[in-house]
């Protein structure tokens, strides 16, 4: 499903290169977890995947059921599927939750040819998924992510990846932030999400959140490049041992 | 010998002088009132317009600004357009005329020319200060609006509308209004045009709020893209009051519009809001000079500016606070979206303050939308435009939403999204 080949990118603004010759394939039904040191790239990588234009791509290729992404702007790639639950989700006054759920969805449809949702479809759907990440709908009547904490953060983006029903999920540090309950609550969403046709890239620093939402592979990170894959026994090693390891072997 | 250096006439200074010879005699007023216009346009003569070097039209030199004024009013027959807000008593003034046979339940309404003609609106006939070229202008050409009085105790259920149409030339209304203690009502004050020909307008409304009394005053400036419109609403506010004043400007090519507030009972509390739309190539000015002349008594400024293409706009706010006025409470601010290179906005706000122990603050934002926005919108699939739109608006809306009359919001949300449609 998604193929990332030599990539290399960099700041656009001062020209700072943070990715190095990233090579990885995560396929259909496959849920990778990417892992590393601060600093190593993880979130940069999230948001080369979904288009965000203050990182240039210099050399490779991000190729997503086979076509090259690079051209696309985010709002492009997200009605093809592509969808990143943000570490540090905006607030955004002014904007209602409830009307930016309805926009987003009626856009991606339409993108997509399909028809746009009615009001109750769309309100039985938004109740429905927001009921199973224990969600108060009084919260989606405030402003978008708007004094919100940071759980209900968390849990408001899994709510929009519930909805959109994407190809490629990817979890930025979903994990950070949370408590033991909430994590509970933000992985059984995403895990109700998994199937053969769905992939799911987990970026996280600590093994926790892999012992709710379990990886088929395991990825590290350092400096812009994978430096070691593995199953799910690399991220349990990473947390006996930490990186200095694997750093080491790979120098 | 002396040699006296008379100041070169403007085009459009010409044409009010001209207008006003040739409309003599068929200005409504007594004797009084006649003299009272003379003054004010002996006055209009020697100074001329104001220019760049009168502080208060620094931004806005209506002499330059002001090309041309028509001379004719219009005579095509016009029709009231429906309530802003579905339901409410509407009291139309067209081509500048009211309609005599108006009445409004629980308000008692008079003809503004009939207090012209009885000669007891000589004495409004006034300008608050040497600059004041609006209420010199408005009074030298007024001809019509209505008188309201709202009783003591009265409250009015649904929100009353002026609605000010025109199809161009010259406009000149003033709407003296009074709100008796403990009365409690809505005015939508509404100018907007057929779009027929270009319009000079002019419009003072003039209140008095009552002790104890709660008023909402929504100014809608909706003219046509040839008009210009000068507005002034001079308002006193007695003790413990109420006041929310909400202004939108959505339309004209040149516009200044005056908020002019006077504090004069403790407790009073007030909330002035503003919201400017301003597109093409248009020059728009809000100035606000608020006195606080009592002590206790609060305010919050919010105004929010979104400008597109060559657009300008200008908002200068001053507020005064009296010697006595201790315990003054007042907060302003003015934020803008710049959403063009060509576009432009001054802000200038201003504080004079002598009492020692009050809390003012002001603070002004001039931005583009915000990336981290944008990118979060398109991240879940919004198209670039779309979610543009959505940001100016939500910047604007959420100062609509602090009115809580949820058929006025829907109806100003209305106006916003029909203005960026067109514009964004």
């Amino acid at each position: 499903m998604l193929e990332i080949k030599n990539l290399h990118a960099r700041i656009a603004e001062d020209g700072t290169e943070i990715i190095r010759g990233l090579n990885l394939t995560v396929k259909a039904g496959e849920v990778a977890a990417i892992m590393g040191p601060n600093g190593s790239g993880k979130s940069t990588l999230s948001y080369i995947l979904s288009g965000r234009s203050d990182y240039e791509v210099t050399e490779g290729e991000i190729l997503y059921n086979g076509e090259s992404i690079l051209e696309l702007d985010p709002a492009e790639r997200a009605s093809k599927g592509i969808f990143l639950a943000f570490q540090y989700p905006v607030e955004i006054p002014g904007v209602a939750t409830m009307q930016f759920l309805k926009v987003a969805m009626n856009e991606q449809r339409k993108a997509r040819g399909e028809e746009e949702l009615t009001t109750p479809e769309f309100i039985r759907r938004v109740k429905e998924s927001a009921a199973e990440l224990k969600i108060n709908m009084d919260m989606l009547k405030r402003p978008l992510n708007v004094g919100f904490s940071g759980g209900e953060k968390k849990r408001a983006e899994i709510l929009q990846m519930a909805l959109l029903q994407p190809q490629l999920c990817v979890l930025d540090e979903t994990d950070s932030g949370l408590d033991i309950d909430a994590l509970k609550i933000v992985a059984d969403g995403v895990n109700a999400l998994k199937s053969p046709d769905r992939a799911t890239i987990v970026i996280t620093h600590y093994q926790r959140l892999l012992d709710y939402i379990v990886p088929d592979s395991v990825h590290v990170l350092y400096k812009g490049q994978i430096i070691r894959s593995g199953d799910k026994e690399l991220a349990l090693e990473l947390e006996a041992n930490g990186y200095a390891d694997i750093i080491g072997a790979a120098a | 010998m002396n040699i006296q250096t008379q100041p070169r006439l403007s085009a459009a200074e010409s044409a009010l002088i001209d207008a006003y010879n040739a409309s003599f005699g068929d200005l409504p007023g007594n004797g009084a009132v006649a003299s009272a216009r003379d003054r004010l346009l002996d006055d209009l003569k020697t100074n001329g317009l104001p220019t760049r070097r009168i502080e208060a039209w620094h931004y806005t030199d209506l002499k330059t600004l002001l090309r041309a004024v028509p001379t004719e009013t219009s005579t095509a027959v016009i029709d009231a357009q429906t309530p802003f807000v579905a339901g409410s008593p509407v009291l139309a003034v067209l081509q500048g005329k009211i309609d005599t046979k108006a009445s409004v339940e629980g308000v008692v309404v008079g003809a503004f020319a009939d207090m012209l003609r009885e000669g007891t609106a000589a004495p409004g006939l006034s300008v608050i200060d040497g600059d004041d070229a609006i209420g010199r202008i408005n009074g030298s050409f007024v001809r019509d609006g209505y008188v309201l009085e709202v009783p003591a105790d009265a409250e009015l259920e649904t929100p009353l509308e002026i609605q000010a149409i025109h199809g161009g030339g010259q406009v000149h209304t003033r709407f003296p209004v009074s709100f008796g203690a403990n009365s409690k009502a809505t005015v939508i004050e509404r100018h907007a045009a057929t779009g027929d020909g270009a319009a000079f307008v002019s419009s003072v409304s003039d209140i008095s709020i009552g002790d104890g009394a709660d008023v909402t005053w929504v100014i809608v400036q909706q003219q046509g893209a040839d008009d210009t419109h000068l507005g002034q609403i001079r308002i006193r506010v007695g003790a413990d009051a109420k006041l929310k004043l909400f202004v939108i400007n959505a339309g004209g090519k040149l516009v200044r519009q005056e908020l002019r507030i006077d504090v004069a009972g403790e407790n009073a509390e007030l909330t002035l809001r503003g919201v400017n739309l301003l597109g093409g190539d248009t020059h728009t000015d809000v100035t606000l000079v608020l006195a606080h002349n009592v002590p206790n008594t609060s305010s919050t400024e919010v105004f929010r500016n979104v400008v597109f293409d060559r657009a300008r706009g200008v908002f200068q706010g001053m507020i005064k606070v009296a010697l006595d006025a201790q315990k003054t409470d007042a907060k302003m601010s003015c934020n803008t979206l710049l959403l063009s290179d060509d576009a432009d906005f001054s802000a200038k706000p201003e504080l004079e303050i002598f009492a020692d122990d009050v809390v003012c603050g002001h603070g002004a934002t001039v931005a583009d939308i915000d990336d981290n926005h944008l990118y979060y919108l398109m991240a879940r699939g919004i198209p670039e435009n779309k979610a543009r739109a959505m940001l100016v608006n939500a910047f604007v809306a959420e100062i609509v939403e602090e009115l809580e009359d949820e058929q006025l919001v829907e109806a100003l949300e209305g106006i916003i999204s029909a203005w960026l449609v067109k514009h964004a």
